[in-house]
């Protein structure tokens, strides 16, 4: 009866029994200890509460999501290294120095952590930043909500890595097919984590996805129809759409495993009546548009980053949307080409193999309007332009990759091999990171005021191209040869060791990429007296984010900017006369809320609980989400109120393009 | 400009600035409704894989008693038609009519729910489980989730009853009630598809 109290911890093995995982779990515990020391030395914890973790505001939500994406960043890149030199030295007689169970969880680990934690963090860290800006207005439409799906996000993020330390983590693959996912196969704690924190940080991108379609649809500024709308916002509404229809599948995948798994239901397992490809099929039903959630708004990012730095209108603007809107469609339509062996007739393989080249077209498009911007643009080649020409070379050679991998026999021969490895790995990396990098570069200084280092920031993105093309060359190569994904040891004989090391080089060439980014971080922290921004226009842009002032006032725009055509700052920076400023008026911001960070908190100990069969913490946990839920529903006024002179005051500290224009 | 001059137009914009807020949130809702539409329509799918899964169990023929369904219908069709006339009332500001449709509707809602929970614990007591098969494991899942949303439906209605008590019909609380009854009506439809394909196509017609 007691024993039940303490679920799965009475059944020993509570701590991991590998000296890595054991030591990192340290480390990140040391790391915390470490920075609530100097929160409490340094007296911060008023103004941490205050200013961030009880915050209602896109910006600094924005930049909550990216700090947490970057420390997940760094995780799933020493998962990544610790891949790399496992295959590098585990060969014939020597083993390398993972056991395969480990090799396992730490391939697991780093596909779940980049997808989920990292590009989605920086996915939404950037359109948190920049969309509310760059569509003219104050915040997204509704802020606790906002709030709320950060810190879910948060939740899931620090519930994987509590796997380090207690239990384990899934060796089942980033996507837990079953039956090896079952309890029978895997009765340990790992793929509990791994469902629970997907879950939660899940939910929490659902309700950002619907977020950010009702800010794009209801709070864009006046005069700015849908077809004057800036491509990075289109791209998010395209990408948010995806989140819309296919995060819901995956709420439910996750819930029935879950169920198996717990209540001994029978969805996916072997016998039973159970059945695993419908696992299968619903995941990828999600996993397809998720890729495209991800690229899409790199594809704005880049949209913007080139006409910018070409100093020229985008070319093709309408191609270019329905392109974005081509692939949302389409995206939902090729699930299938991910198990082409499943043994569906060759007439079904060859519909889904038919569709999956046909978002090659739109995609296409989009490359060529990209090159056509260019095309006797005045081109600066600025470091997210170098991100830009790393990922134009790549993602196409990719995409080729991916049109051989659509045809159905070519699959399959290629498929689980590291063929298909290198070819996602292109996408994800090449499309969706550099991306975000570019974005990063080129959003930094309207939200910290100051400029990333310049020559630091091209040292990098040099030395990611490169140590990508090293990386994942062999790894197109080593499949053709047949190699598997997933292998932690293999035979002298196959001749394939050469080509791992080669690989092995070319993970060093990107940790040192890392390794710049963090000095140019610091440096740039360090010299940002220097490379201020007071025009708030440091790029000479087109869109109206970088009509206020760096950094951007919380409120963004003291008066509601008025659109009249696309690229609206750029025809406002040259229109013969200047717009009058109007007058000001009062404005109406949502105040702070720390019940976001509380259901995160719920929800964190309601993930735990079921992970553990801890089931009375998993009541506290739904129980308190619904009192914070509603007690946050009855209580009084949410907003409060800047008055006109409140306004003025801050007004008159900042600076931005029409003192200086 | 004069002082009263500048108040009026603050409030005017004051209301617009409302309104519009009033518009976002209903836009918001039904995005959301949009995705626990995907969310029932994955639910239903692996019904349909499922049903016929009965792996040596019940069969969804031998199962379901198509009256007792009907009746569990009746009673919630009956409720999301009290809950449209509690919106009505609540336009005409009628508060004790709202409270007293809201009482209504939770009787109906709570009634539904009972029934659902004697017909589940039938099952589970003949030993047809969510166990028993992967036809079982689809049925229970699909509507136990639909019985959830029930649940979170009636907690809404209590609170929307403390609500008006406390606040009266302001705007706020009229328009948490439009979003309560969407909802509500959501879930209605939401069983005619359940009460449509697990009790009459797959239970009675024995497909």
């Amino acid at each position: 009866m007691f024993g039940s109290l303490f679920g799965r911890f009475n059944q020993g093995n509570v701590f991991p029994d590998s000296k890595i995982t054991a030591s990192a779990a340290i480390g990140i515990v040391v790391l915390i200890v470490v920075v609530l020391s100097l929160i409490t030395i340094t007296r911060r914890w008023k103004w941490l509460w205050n200013e961030w973790l009880t915050t209602t505001n896109h910006k600094k939500i924005g930049v909550m999501y990216i700090i947490v994406a970057i420390v997940m960043l760094l995780r799933g890149a020493s998962d990544a290294a610790m891949v790399r030199l496992q295959q590098a030295t585990s060969v014939g007689v020597h083993h390398g120095f993972m056991s395969a169970s480990m090799f396992q969880q730490v391939v697991s680990a780093h596909g779940t952590i980049m997808i989920f934690f990292a590009a989605m963090g920086l996915m939404f860290g950037l359109i948190n930043l920049v969309l509310p800006l760059q569509i003219g207005t104050r915040d997204v439409a509704f802020p606790f909500v906002n709030a709320t799906s950060f810190w879910l996000f948060a939740a899931g993020a620090l519930l994987i890595n509590v796997s380090l330390g207690l239990g384990d983590f899934s060796g089942a693959g980033w996507l837990a097919y079953p039956p090896l996912s079952e309890l029978k196969y895997s009765p340990t704690t790992g793929v509990d984590y791994w469902i629970w924190s997907l879950q939660i940080a899940g939910i929490g991108s659902l309700m950002s996805g619907i977020n950010f379609i009702t800010t794009i649809m209801k709070e864009r500024a006046r005069g700015m129809s849908l077809m004057k709308m800036p491509l990075f916002s289109w791209s998010v509404l395209g990408s948010m759409l995806l989140v819309a229809f296919a995060f819901p599948i995956l709420t439910v995948t996750l819930t029935l495993l879950a169920l198996d798994r717990t209540l001994g239901m029978h969805f996916f397992t072997a016998g039973g009546g159970g059945n695993a490809m419908m696992y299968v099929n619903l995941i990828w039903a999600w996993g397809h548009p998720e890729v495209y959630i991800l690229v899409l708004p790199a594809f704005g990012i880049f949209s913007e980053v080139v006409s910018t730095f070409s100093s020229k209108r985008l070319f093709g603007y309408k191609s270019m949307v329905w392109a974005i809107m081509a692939i949302t469609v389409l995206s939902y339509s090729v699930w299938l080409h991910h198990f082409f062996t499943m043994g569906a007739s060759s007439n079904v393989n060859a519909v889904f193999g038919i569709a999956t080249m046909l978002i090659a077209i739109p995609t296409g498009v989009k490359i060529f309007n990209w090159l056509f911007t260019m095309y006797r643009g005045r081109i600066r080649f600025a470091s997210p332009m170098i991100w830009f020409m790393g990922f134009v070379f790549l993602f196409t050679m990719g995409g080729v990759a991916g049109v051989l991998l659509a045809v159905p026999a070519i699959d399959f021969q290629l498929h689980n091999s590291l063929f298909l490895v290198a070819h996602f790995h292109t996408m994800i990396v090449s499309g969706v990171l550099f991306g975000y990098f570019a974005g990063l570069t080129y959003w930094f200084p309207k939200v910290f005021g100051y400029r990333l280092n310049e020559r630091l920031g091209k040292y990098a993105a040099y030395l990611w191209i490169v140590g990508f093309v090293l990386a994942f060359g062999p790894l197109y190569i080593l499949g053709l040869m047949g190699a598997t994904r997933r292998l932690d040891h293999y035979s002298a004989a196959t001749g394939w060791h050469v080509m791992f090391i080669a690989a092995g080089i070319g993970g060093a060439v990107i940790a040192c990429g890392i390794g710049v980014q963090i000095i140019q971080v610091i440096y740039s922290y360090l010299k940002r007296d220097s490379t201020r921004d007071i025009t708030g226009d440091p790029w000479n842009a087109r869109s109206l984010e970088w009509s206020t002032a760096s950094p951007a006032p919380f409120y963004n725009f003291a008066a509601l900017p008025v659109v009249s055509s696309r690229d609206a700052f750029w025809e406002m920076k040259h229109a013969k006369k200047r717009p009058e400023i109007p007058e000001l008026e009062p404005l109406h911001l949502p105040k702070n809320t720390p019940a976001g960070l509380f259901i995160a908190t719920f929800a964190f100990l309601f993930g735990f609980g079921m992970i553990w069969h801890l089931w009375w913490l998993a009541l506290i946990g739904v129980l308190g989400i619904i009192m914070t839920v509603l007690i946050r529903v009855t209580s009084g006024e949410h907003e409060e109120t800047i008055s006109v002179k409140q306004l003025k005051e801050v007004e008159a500290s900042l600076t931005n393009w029409r003192d200086y224009a | 400009m004069s002082e009263v001059e500048t108040a009026v137009i603050t409030k005017v914009t004051r209301q617009t600035e409302q309104h519009e807020a009033d518009n976002k949130t209903l836009f918001g809702f039904w995005v959301y409704l949009m995705t626990d539409c995907v969310l029932f329509a994955s639910l239903f799918a692996t019904f349909a894989v499922l049903h016929s899964n009965t792996f040596g169990g019940p069969t969804a023929h031998s199962l379901f008693s198509l009256p007792y369904a009907l009746a569990e219908t009746l009673i919630l069709l009956v409720s999301s038609f009290t809950c449209g006339l509690m919106i009505l009332s609540a336009q005409n500001k009628a508060k004790r009519l709202v409270l007293i449709w809201l009482g209504i509707t939770f009787i109906l809602g709570a009634a539904f729910l009972t029934l659902e929970i004697r017909e589940f614990s039938d099952f589970v007591s003949r030993g047809d489980s969510w166990r028993r098969s992967g036809f079982l494991s689809s049925y229970f899942t699909l509507v136990a989730t639909h019985g959830l949303h029930i649940t979170m439906g009636l907690l809404w209605i209590l609170t929307m009853g403390y609500q008006v008590l406390k606040r009266g019909l302001t705007r706020i609380t009229i328009r948490q009630l439009t979003l309560m009854s969407l909802f509500w009506h959501f879930l209605d439809l939401i069983w005619i598809f359940i009460f449509s394909v697990v009790y009459l196509i797959s239970g009675g017609l024995n497909i």
